[in-house]
């Protein structure tokens, strides 16, 4: 085996130690968020898109890197702003200023 | 050496941006950092694609206009397309969104390790090495495309979410992957020149490897009932993590290794977390079938005798009670009710009756589904608690008001020798009073009736989750 490829199994085997430690004590509410967000990373595959894109040099070649630079970046784009809005919705603030004022006009309707 | 010079740059900025991928997903483990750390992420993904195409253009040799053209539109499309699902998406549709991202990441590996082979299959560059790394993410990238896309079609409703058996199902799976594990020594032997076969071969065996990929994912997900869907969507994002690394050593690349071995070995243990809470291991998940044929057989206990009641006494129950606990469960999620619960639960403050909410870890149609939708419905963060936090107050609540969740609050898990035996409970039959709201005598997803049902303390509310809950509301500001 050539050095290069030695040291991209070191560099895979502690990617996954690193992949192991990184999660380990997440709240259950999390667990989609967390999800999507690492579906976001595997979008990375759009980086190989472009590099084949790049030394394509026929119809077959094209096509596929094509399809695989739209799938990549549906990947990579979809997939960041779908997990920020999921996360946005953890953080609303307002919620404790506008529930009082429904409570006080259903209070109303109800008097 | 201008040259060796921009591809040092390029690759310090790749392990810049694989950096972020690991602190950004180190920061998603907490809820207060958790939007930062994806934004970080996304900044580590643009660094990776931004330099990446800054390389492709200054190296020697340049870009094509066919190659620039590729990249620019194909990016447009599918960015455009992924952007626009993103922000119009209803949070109930999520899963099936998430599943759908993941099936086109992982064809996108495939593509790239498939485009790799054909470039170097009787070339001078082939070498048992690639075709080890091609084959694998290949099958794998194939087996995650097809099988997301069947698990986003059952929870969008297009494939009937149970358990589809097809007769030799399971037969045919075996014989997938033995064809699939054929293809895979043909190619790595026939690249190591240990069997003389010729390129022509070589690339309809590789057809062959991407036909039996494909089919497998479809007869390995088909078998798996919907509510399991989440477990498996986890599961598939961890293979595509893989099949990104292992197209990450076809083409040499630093960054699809290290970011493919992350979400594959994060992606595993999140697999792992996610079946523990429903008290099932991957193995049994995988094998499909639940709530069929064997798990049925413990114990059907036959018609329940339950206590229905209506909407106008349930209503006075809840307006008179000092507290009330609110369990939310996967009926909640489908009748897309959340926006109800709340409006129900802000009349009920008015009255000064105390709301909180209980939530199982695996409520919803994923976990922590329950947390997003009601978030999204504006439920103040502090209502929500969580099952160890709430379960010693169900016996000081006066009402408990189930609203279409059945296995994660049957006491039966309690006992050993059921379907449900030793998965985490809500304690909801410990409250002096409890009201469900449930469309019909329905089993849950364990196949198996829900002793709570039968509880003296228990009023049955037939209706739809939404409907139910409107009607409640409206009741309640009557009295």
């Amino acid at each position: 085996m050539s050095p290069e490829l030695l040291a991209s199994l070191a560099i895979f085997a502690l990617a996954i130690l690193v992949g192991f430690e990184v999660i380990s004590k997440v709240p259950a509410t999390l667990h989609t968020p967390l999800m999507s967000g690492a579906n976001s990373i595997h979008g990375i595959v759009l980086v190989g898109g472009m590099l084949i894109a790049a030394t394509a040099d026929g119809p077959l070649s094209y096509l596929l890197a094509f399809v695989a630079m739209v799938f990549g970046a549906a990947n990579v784009v979809g997939g960041y702003v779908v997990t920020d809005r999921m996360l946005q919705m953890f953080k609303k603030k307002p919620a404790a200023a506008k529930a009082p004022s429904d409570g006080a006009s259903s209070a109303a309707d109800a008097a | 050496m201008p040259q060796e010079w921009i591809y040092t740059v390029v690759f310090l900025a790749w392990l810049a941006g694989a950096a972020a991928f690991v602190i950004g997903l180190h920061q998603m483990n907490s809820p207060a950092t958790a939007r930062d750390g994806n934004r970080l992420s996304a900044g580590g993904m643009t660094i990776a694609v931004a330099t990446t195409l800054l390389y492709l253009i200054t190296r020697e040799g340049g870009l094509s206009g066919i190659g620039l053209a590729i990249i620019v539109v194909g990016f447009a499309i599918g960015g455009g397309l992924g952007l626009y699902m993103a922000r119009t998406v209803k949070m109930t549709a999520m899963p099936q969104l998430v599943s759908l991202f993941n099936a086109v990441g992982g064809g996108a590996a495939a593509l790239v390790a498939i485009d790799d082979y054909l470039k170097v299959v009787g070339t001078a560059e082939e070498s048992t090495v690639t075709a080890l790394f091609v084959v694998l993410g290949v099958v794998i990238g194939c087996v995650t495309f097809s099988g997301s896309l069947i698990a986003s079609g059952k929870l969008q409703g297009l494939i009937a979410g149970k358990p589809i058996m097809v007769p030799g199902g399971r037969l045919v799976t075996a014989a997938l992957a033995l064809a699939a594990v054929a293809g895979f020594l043909g190619l790595v032997l026939g690249a190591a020149g240990a069997i003389g076969i010729g390129v022509a071969v070589k690339q309809l065996v590789l057809f062959a490897i991407i036909a039996a990929g494909l089919l497998f994912g479809v007869t390995m997900v088909l078998p798996i009932g919907g509510a399991d869907m989440p477990v498996v969507i986890s599961l598939l994002n961890s293979f595509t993590g893989t099949a990104a690394a292992m197209a990450g050593f076809v083409i040499s690349n630093p960054v699809l290794i290290i970011a493919g071995a992350l979400v594959g070995a994060s992606g595993g243990i999140l697999t792992k977390l996610m079946a523990d809470a429903m008290n099932r291991s991957i193995v049994n998940i995988v094998a499909g079938g639940f709530g069929g044929a064997e798990g049925t057989m413990g114990t059907v206990t036959g018609a329940t005798q339950v206590r229905e009641v209506g909407v106008d006494d349930a209503a006075i129950q809840l307006a008179y009670a000092s507290s009330v606990i609110i369990v939310p469960g996967y009926g909640l999620a489908v009748a897309q009710a959340q926006h109800a619960v709340r409006e129900l639960a802000e009349v009920l403050e008015a009255r000064g009756v105390d709301v909180k909410y209980a939530i199982h870890p695996v409520a919803g149609r994923m976990p922590g589904h329950m947390n997003v939708l009601l978030a999204e419905a504006n439920v103040p963060y502090p209502q929500l608690r969580e099952m160890e936090d709430i379960n010693p107050e169900f016996e000081r609540c006066d009402v408990a008001l189930v609203i279409g969740a059945n296995d994660v609050t049957n006491p039966a898990a309690r006992r050993p020798g059921t379907p449900v035996s030793g998965m985490p409970i809500l304690d909801v039959d410990k409250a002096k009073s409890i009201v469900v709201i449930k469309r019909s005598m329905g089993r849950g997803y364990a196949g198996i009736d829900n002793e709570l049902y039968g509880n003296p303390k228990t009023g049955m509310l037939f209706a739809d989750a939404k409907e139910g809950l409107t009607a409640l509301t409206a009741a309640v500001k009557q009295i």
